[in-house]
């Protein structure tokens, strides 16, 4: 029997499916008009901004390339391999001594390193350039390396720590019995063990790290070496009237992460409830 | 164990304090010393001058300004990143398919994923008035009147920023609230069904006590980065025109980098602190005082 009630919710439930397709359509077209933008004419971008191309020209892609994108990727790429890396070992490491080591202040640290977690770049940022320049890092790529690593190092060790207490203290033991030195117990067993939390953390690094802008437009200012980002900003600014090749340029710098989003998915929304469930 | 092997032990915390103690904190404390400064950086001269600096602040009327979009920023996310994205959450959820409830959530997240210089540009290309997309589609809808150039108009930049930050930011604040809304124990669901609850009152019954821990994490993280905003106004009006989409990173900037003056920099990035703080011990209150147990 048809009830009132069975109606208003079938026509219920058909409304909110299409409300959410609206909205993944609304979401996802600016993204589609960026790739198609990248491959049309000057002139067919001022004509009808919703038309196709007439002939697809790949080679807006190259130009955005060799006009500097290939560099700013190369610059990305290493930065971000090189601080994700460099986080994801100093906050691992970190997390161990934590949480499986007895540690004089063990509070206080802790602490220390989650109070981190609160702090603002933008709030350092003047003594910062100072300092840095007092270093004679200003401008290097050492700069971005140690600030991205510093200010990342307090959630990545929130993560892992939560994923570490509840391994079982019995490994350890094990490990110990063995007559493997905390050190080795670390590389061989508790390491392999927090792969999946590893992962996710990864993903949340290099995700942060590509996309920085701040530190890397401050602290790289007028120099050869700039990430993707600050880079953009520089090619709009010099070839600004070759509208396909800034869209070229800018599918170029979004790709990669949202291939990478793609492929590790399960392990990213793993890593967010891990991480916001403790 | 003895003394000495447990203060050994430190080695494993070490690298991580020290970095967090040399390039987070040190430069906190240097900041306050800074803000008490006029300070030409190209030349190098220094002197004290006291509260100078907090005073031009509080008589800056682009400080204000700086404050209050950063404020209508914050607002504006609370609606569309914590509340708008929670039910969207619950929406998808509620599909009966999972391949779909999978596919809209990475969909959503799509624009989280690209860098905010990406967007930031895209959105520029949008609001543009000859090539974008917006006023073509308000003339396709025969809303021709309502087009205009966005970004270049002073009542209308600080929104056509706040609209981009909202398309990027709130498909991850869907995917945080579809993890939290996994976690609750299905039992509590199908107690509800078994009681003739409707999908409304199951959200607001149930759904919705059940997921106030990660709202009020989601509201404090949103409104703490509302207060950090700085490079999608960069990309896009880079505070203008005349200073209407000014926030306080960018008048930071502006005020450092630009005008040369690093001392009232110092002083802005002072109350960008203070504001941040506050909102920090908020959160430890409310989570405190909020958690749930089931």
């Amino acid at each position: 029997m048809v009830t009132r009630t069975s109606v208003l919710m079938v026509l219920g439930r058909v409304f909110v499916q299409a409300f959410l397709v609206a909205l993944a359509i609304v979401v996802i077209y600016p993204l589609l008009w960026m790739l198609l933008n990248g491959v049309k004419s000057n002139s067919e971008l001022f004509a009808d901004p919703f038309a196709f191309p007439h002939a697809w020209r790949w080679e807006n892609y190259v130009t955005a390339w060799n006009r500097g994108v290939g560099d700013y990727l190369t610059t990305s790429v290493l930065v971000t391999v090189a601080s994700t890396v460099a986080t994801v070992l100093i906050s691992a490491w970190a997390a161990y001594g934590l949480t499986r080591v007895k540690i004089p202040f063990n509070r206080t640290i802790l602490i220390l390193i989650l109070a981190g977690l609160m702090l603002a770049p933008t709030v350092a940022l003047i003594p910062l350039v100072k300092m840095f320049q007092a270093l004679g890092l200003y401008n290097s790529f050492w700069a971005l390396l140690i600030l991205y690593t510093a200010f990342r190092v307090p959630f990545t060790t929130f993560l892992i720590r939560a994923y570490m207490l509840d391994l079982p203290f019995e490994v350890d033991e094990a490990a110990a019995v063995d007559g493997a030195s905390k050190a080795r117990a670390f590389w061989q067993v508790i390491l392999p063990m927090c792969r999946p939390i590893i992962i996710s953390t990864i993903l949340l690094n290099v995700l942060f790290t590509w996309n920085e802008y701040l530190f890397a437009m401050i602290f790289t200012s007028g120099g050869a070496l700039q990430t993707l980002p600050v880079g953009l900003t520089n090619l709009m600014a010099k070839h600004g009237t070759d509208y396909p090749v800034v869209f070229a340029g800018m599918a170029i710098a979004a790709m990669p992460v949202i291939v990478l989003f793609f492929a590790g998915q399960r392990y990213f929304i793993r890593g967010l409830a891990d991480g916001v469930g403790k | 164990m003895r003394k000495a092997a447990r203060w050994r032990n430190l080695v494993w915390v070490l690298p991580a304090v020290l970095l967090l103690c040399v390039f987070c904190y040190l430069p906190l404390v240097q900041n306050l010393g800074f803000s008490l400064l006029k300070w030409d950086i190209y030349s190098g001269r220094q002197a004290f001058v006291g509260a100078d600096n907090y005073v031009k602040m509080v008589n800056d009327p682009i400080f204000w300004k700086s404050l209050l979009n950063n404020t209508l920023y914050a607002g504006i996310s609370i609606i569309f990143q914590v509340f708008g994205a929670l039910v969207l959450a619950a929406l998808v959820e509620g599909l009966p398919s999972s391949r779909w409830r999978g596919t809209l959530r990475a969909i959503y997240f799509v624009p989280s994923a690209i860098s905010l210089t990406v967007a930031g540009l895209l959105f520029y290309f949008i609001y543009e008035p000859r090539m974008g997309i917006l006023n073509a589609a308000l003339e396709t809808l025969g809303l021709g009147n309502f087009a205009q150039a966005w970004l270049g108009q002073e009542n209308t930049a600080i929104f056509g920023i706040i609209a981009m930050s909202q398309w990027q930011g709130f498909g991850y604040c869907t995917l945080l609230f579809a993890v939290a809304l996994q976690r609750i124990p299905s039992e509590l669901f199908e107690a509800a069904s078994i009681d003739g609850v409707g999908p409304v009152r199951r959200f607001f019954s149930v759904s919705l006590p059940l997921v106030r821990e990660m709202s009020s994490l989601m509201m404090i993280v949103t409104v703490s980065g509302a207060f950090q905003v700085f490079n999608e106004v960069m990309v896009m009006t880079t505070g203008g025109p005349n200073n209407s989409s000014q926030v306080l990173g960018t008048w930071l900037y502006r005020s450092g980098f630009v005008r040369n003056d690093f001392g009232y920099a110092a002083a802005i990035a002072t109350a960008v602190f203070v504001i941040t703080l506050v909102l920090a011990v908020l959160q430890l209150w409310l989570a405190r005082r909020r958690r749930v147990e089931w």
